[in-house]
């Protein structure tokens, strides 16, 4: 079923950006929010692609309907289609018609992420970026993840050291509290792309691989991850790149800092172990 | 009339030990810096500090200024951890309200509005109102939906220190920021509000268009201080056409990587502050390279 390949002709941070891309097919006119180079990039591809309903902006408090390029010397020629300053932000992300994708630095199985600290939080081990938006995005709004360093150190066997992102975990849900809006849609990571479509015993939301990125097999993934995986029926492999989309990801990143993102910039298609 | 315009001097002489500050802006952005400077220089101690901190939070745990943070983050955004906010933290040095930044716009809200909470989803099944901040409680809905929700306590402010592009002697003030962020809310939810700015001027006296700059009403403004240049290191950006006596700049990033270097060495915090904090801010801008090059670094681009 993999398809054996000679040299790709693209990298891995490039089958990242269109596999992240995917994460907004179909979400219809919501804000799309990408945190860091590969996922805002990912937003700009969607946005050229399949989605140009997306709202997106310039990475700054303007929407735009022309995504920026990156890596761009000053602001000229950029469009404006409207504002949004944070407090619209949260205005958008309370009533719920938004997307992001963003980066924890732990997650569980339940779905749960840590991006606050690693430790004890009085007086934590290791500071982290802090809860920054993930309680308000995870009860309010769809929410995607990127995990560029798919390891037993991100994907732990317990719970998070801190929940900063609400999750599948039963328990964590007090009676009266409101879960209609919690969905986490996938997480694209560095070996693979995986959702919460997984039924098991204790979980009607359990994470499941959807798809290997090449040279990339399963038993590499659970390797790699602190708790059991389920996998679909006929997993395959992470769409490759068309020449389409290769095309447009070099407009929006001019100047490669796509090629910056992954420890020695590896070609799409890897060797398998 | 009203003159309400003060040296950072003068504001800092009415702030005392333990008070709670909020300060404007948003990580390197917008930061009333040349208050916070003056605040350095200070005796002042026990402080605890509210907003969406960047260099302001870090240099005031730096000099041990601060008990307690409450706050949403600590960034400088091009460097996503601020160094000496790193560091207080994990040698357990001050007291942490880490919070949503939806939750710490929600709560200065609240205190603007003189109410106890404002009801939330945000934090509900996580970790944030138990393990982080186990004296938020939650409320049942009194309607027939009966869900629960978290009551976000108010954050009351005892003072409140914004940066903006004009200000009059009067408290009118215009704010030509691309992103106000939530400095209205901090004037609001705060006894006293000193708003530093690029330029302070007689009386404003504006066409409409301009009039929509202006990011909240006089009456709450103690304070207007004239601080050309006084975000530095941070960013003031302007995208006004409007008015350019006032033009922005763009944070200083060579300054911040230094200042974040010195946070590697052992005593590189009295080896910043004896070079750049020693005298007062008009030798801190010499020794930054002078006003017209703070007013002329380039805007970040995104």
């Amino acid at each position: 079923m993999s398809q054996t390949s000679n040299a790709a002709n693209f990298t891995l941070a490039e089958l990242l950006i269109c596999a992240c891309a995917e994460v907004w097919r179909d979400e219809g006119e919501v804000l799309a929010t990408g945190i860091g180079i590969i996922p805002r990039l990912a937003q700009g591809l969607a946005k050229l692609t399949h989605s140009p309903e997306l709202m997106i902006t310039d990475g700054e408090a303007c929407l735009t309907e022309e995504p920026v390029t990156i890596g761009a010397k000053n602001h000229e020629g950029r469009a404006y289609a409207g504002w949004m300053p944070y407090s619209r932000v949260f205005d958008n992300l309370w009533g719920g018609r938004r997307h992001a994708l963003v980066g924890p630095v732990q997650v569980d199985r339940w779905g749960q992420a840590n991006i606050s600290c690693i430790g004890d939080f009085a007086r934590p081990k290791r500071q982290l970026l802090g809860l920054r938006g993930f309680p308000g995005n995870s009860i309010n709004h769809v929410n995607s993840f990127f995990v560029p360093n798919h390891g037993p150190r991100v994907f732990v066997d317990k719970e998070v050291d801190v929940v900063c992102s609400v999750g599948y975990r039963k328990e964590r849900w007090p009676a009266g509290v409101k879960k209609d809006y919690l969905r986490i849609a996938r997480i694209v990571t560095d070996l693979c792309v995986m959702d919460f479509g997984g039924r098991s015993e204790d979980s009607e939301h359990a994470i499941r691989v959807i798809s290997l990125h090449p040279g990339v097999s399963f038993a590499q993934v659970q390797a790699a991850t602190g708790f059991p995986l389920l996998k679909i029926e006929d997993l395959g492999e992470t769409a490759y790149p068309t020449a389409e989309q290769l095309a447009l990801i070099r407009k929006l990143d001019p100047k490669d800092l796509r090629s910056k993102q992954l420890k020695d910039n590896p070609s799409g298609v890897r060797k398998a172990a | 009339m009203l003159n309400k315009q003060m040296t950072a001097a003068d504001v800092v002489a009415t702030l005392r030990d333990g008070m709670t500050i909020g300060i404007g802006g948003w990580g390197p952005r917008r930061k009333p810096m040349a208050i916070v400077r003056e605040i350095l220089r200070s005796p002042l101690k026990d402080l605890t500090v509210v907003g969406y901190g960047g260099t302001d939070m870090g240099m005031l745990c730096a000099a041990g200024k601060v008990r307690k943070l409450i706050y949403g983050f600590v960034s400088l955004d091009f460097i996503p951890l601020e160094p000496y906010f790193r560091k207080a933290r994990e040698a357990g040095q001050i007291e942490a309200m880490e919070l949503d930044e939806g939750q710490l716009h929600w709560g200065l809200r609240a205190a603007a509005m003189r109410l106890p909470f404002l009801p939330t989803r945000i934090g509900l099944a996580t970790d944030q109102p138990g393990k982080i901040n186990p004296q938020f409680r939650t409320v049942t809905s009194p309607y027939a939906d009966g869900e629960v929700l978290l009551a976000m306590p108010a954050i009351k402010l005892d003072v409140a220190l914004l940066h903006v592009h004009k200000a009059d002697k009067l408290g009118n003030t215009r704010l030509y920021a691309p992103d106000p962020f939530f400095d209205e809310w901090f004037a609001r939810a705060a006894e006293r509000c000193y708003v530093s700015s690029e330029e302070v001027v007689e009386r404003i006296a504006s066409d409409e268009t301009d009039a929509r700059f202006n990011p909240f009403e006089r009456n709450l403004v103690s304070g207007v201080v004239a601080a050309r240049g006084g975000a530095h290191p941070t960013s003031n950006v302007s995208t006004s056409n409007v008015s350019t006596q006032c033009g922005g700049y763009g944070w200083d990033a060579a300054h911040l990587k230094r200042y974040c270097d010195s946070a590697e060495q052992d005593g590189g915090w009295a080896q910043y502050a004896s070079e750049f904090l020693a005298g007062d801010e008009a030798a801190y801008q010499q020794a930054v390279g002078g006003v017209d090059a703070i007013t002329q670094l380039p805007r970040q681009v995104f």
